[in-house]
């Protein structure tokens, strides 16, 4: 009975010593495994603007509908998002968007902590979208 | 004139001890936090101050804020003296421990002994208060109208009984030894390096003293009184506020008591391991062998267990009460036979 615990106390004393698991939260953080969906980004063409062409694909495909698209034609008669809003309050972050998508444009990002006060910012348009590549190089 | 000095002298220490006893408390909650988190391989407390030092204030401060909540089928008068009653006996007892030697103020013929008071029934002034402690946590437990509480009480109530009965025995062989209750006169009797500590006489009764004194703390793996998985804090849950953190406080200081008490009993007190380094101070040594034996209660909580309720009350009266009484027996024998 005596020599179980000693060698708990000798256990106890070999963790005392030992350094910590602990990871210091804000200091420092794992980054999300690879396979992680996080908040979604554009990636943008050679012209530096996004390279979806509003075929709405992604909009049919999202089982929360958290994605409208209202279609626009510049003047070379490319087909462009004139409004693109994605409701990340609504998005289940499935990732279809991604997979549907025929040209690379929508790609899941890395981003997993996003606090705000507001409904507001949640709503993601083409610029907030494209400034989220900036967290997912 | 003598008679003012006198008194002076004694403020000064009173004071001395109690601001030394409050802040070693304060630090003891943050060490066993620190020590129980690297023990589970994490960090504990680091936020508040560098390293979490400032930790035990931040604490203070909250306690102070909290609402002072007394229930309302609550005995009130007991309710509020319970918590007094922990704290008053858990410091009072610091009064006797000799933490240090005397020594003579420079330029005059002034002795100072270091000790609050230097009682000839200084052990038993010890246990007499230690026992009182446990009061308080009987008629806090009982008087807060909770069944939890009641319970918790009535634990701690059957405890104390069944383990001072060891402890009182386990001492009993070290006044045999040196033949007094004067605590200065224990520690004298111990003096002149470590293998005169009463430890290499009494072995069986150090160890005995510290299960039974673990167990009077109500500290892991005995902590019935207040087993937070079934009692929900058992004795102090009804307890907020300063009331709660006198409780707190109150075991703390009870904790550096027992240790104290065991240093001063059993590890020489303020004497040098090796007359070698005698020149360090003796209040030196005393922190140094209290602080040892508190990280040992806080190593031992942070690996051992609760017992189960029957089992604390096996292991009390078949095991260390016969050990307790045979260790008596022979040490009677030995020093009546010598």
């Amino acid at each position: 009975m005596i020599i179980p615990m000693l060698k708990g106390l000798a256990l106890t004393l070999r963790r005392f010593f030992s350094k910590p698991i602990t990871t210091q939260y804000p200091e420092e953080k794992i980054p999300p495994g690879q396979r992680w969906r996080g908040v979604q980004y554009f990636e943008k063409d050679e012209r530096g603007k996004t390279k979806c062409v509003a075929c709405g694909l992604c909009m049919v495909v999202c089982p929360s509908q958290c994605i409208s698209i209202e279609t626009a034609e510049d003047e070379e008669g490319r087909r462009y998002p004139l409004c693109y809003e994605l409701d990340a309050t609504r998005c289940i972050f499935c990732g279809f968007c991604e997979e549907a998508c025929p040209v690379g444009a929508i790609f899941m990002g890395k981003t997993c902590e996003w606090v705000d006060v507001q409904r507001g910012p949640f709503i993601l348009d083409t610029e907030k979208l494209l400034e989220q590549k900036k967290y997912n190089p | 004139m003598q008679l003012l000095y006198l008194l002076i002298e004694i403020i000064i220490k009173c004071v001395v001890v109690f601001g030394c006893l409050m802040l070693s408390v304060a630090y003891l909650t943050l060490m066993e936090r620190k020590f129980l988190g690297h023990i589970q391989i994490r960090f504990g407390p680091n936020r508040c101050g560098p390293y979490g030092l400032l930790q035990p204030f931040s604490d203070a401060v909250k306690a102070f804020f909290k609402e002072d909540l007394i229930p309302g089928r609550a005995d009130k008068g007991l309710f509020v003296i319970a918590p007094m009653i922990s704290i008053v006996t858990a410091i009072g007892i610091f009064a006797v421990i000799p933490f240090g030697d005397q020594f003579t103020i420079p330029g005059t013929n002034w002795v100072v002994k270091l000790r609050v008071a230097d009682v000839d029934i200084g052990l038993l002034y010890i246990f007499g208060l230690a026992s009182l402690g446990e009061y308080g946590i009987i008629l806090g437990g009982s008087s807060s109208g909770n069944k939890y509480g009641l319970t918790g009480s009535l634990r701690a109530a059957a405890q104390m009984i069944s383990y001072e009965a060891a402890l009182g025995l386990s001492v009993i062989g070290v006044i045999i030894l040196s033949q007094t209750l004067r605590l200065t006169e224990i520690v004298n009797h111990q003096g002149g390096g470590f293998w005169n500590w009463n430890i290499w006489y009494q072995p069986v009764a150090f160890i005995l003293y510290l299960i039974c004194g673990v167990a009077e703390l109500n500290r892991t793996p005995f902590d019935m009184p207040e087993a937070e998985s079934e009692l929900a804090c058992g004795f102090n849950i009804e307890y907020s506020s300063m009331k709660f953190a006198l409780f707190f406080m109150a075991e703390y200081a009870h904790m550096v008591t027992v240790a104290a008490v065991a240093v001063t009993l059993f590890l020489g007190g303020w004497q040098s391991p090796l007359p070698i380094l005698g020149f360090i101070p003796g209040v030196v040594w005393f922190c140094i062998k209290v602080f040892i034996l508190l990280f040992f209660f806080i190593w031992e909580r942070g690996t051992f267990p609760r017992l189960r309720y029957d089992q604390i009350m096996k292991f009390g009266w078949k095991v260390l009460l016969p050990l307790a009484i045979i260790n008596l027996l022979i040490t009677g024998l030995v020093v009546s036979l010598k």
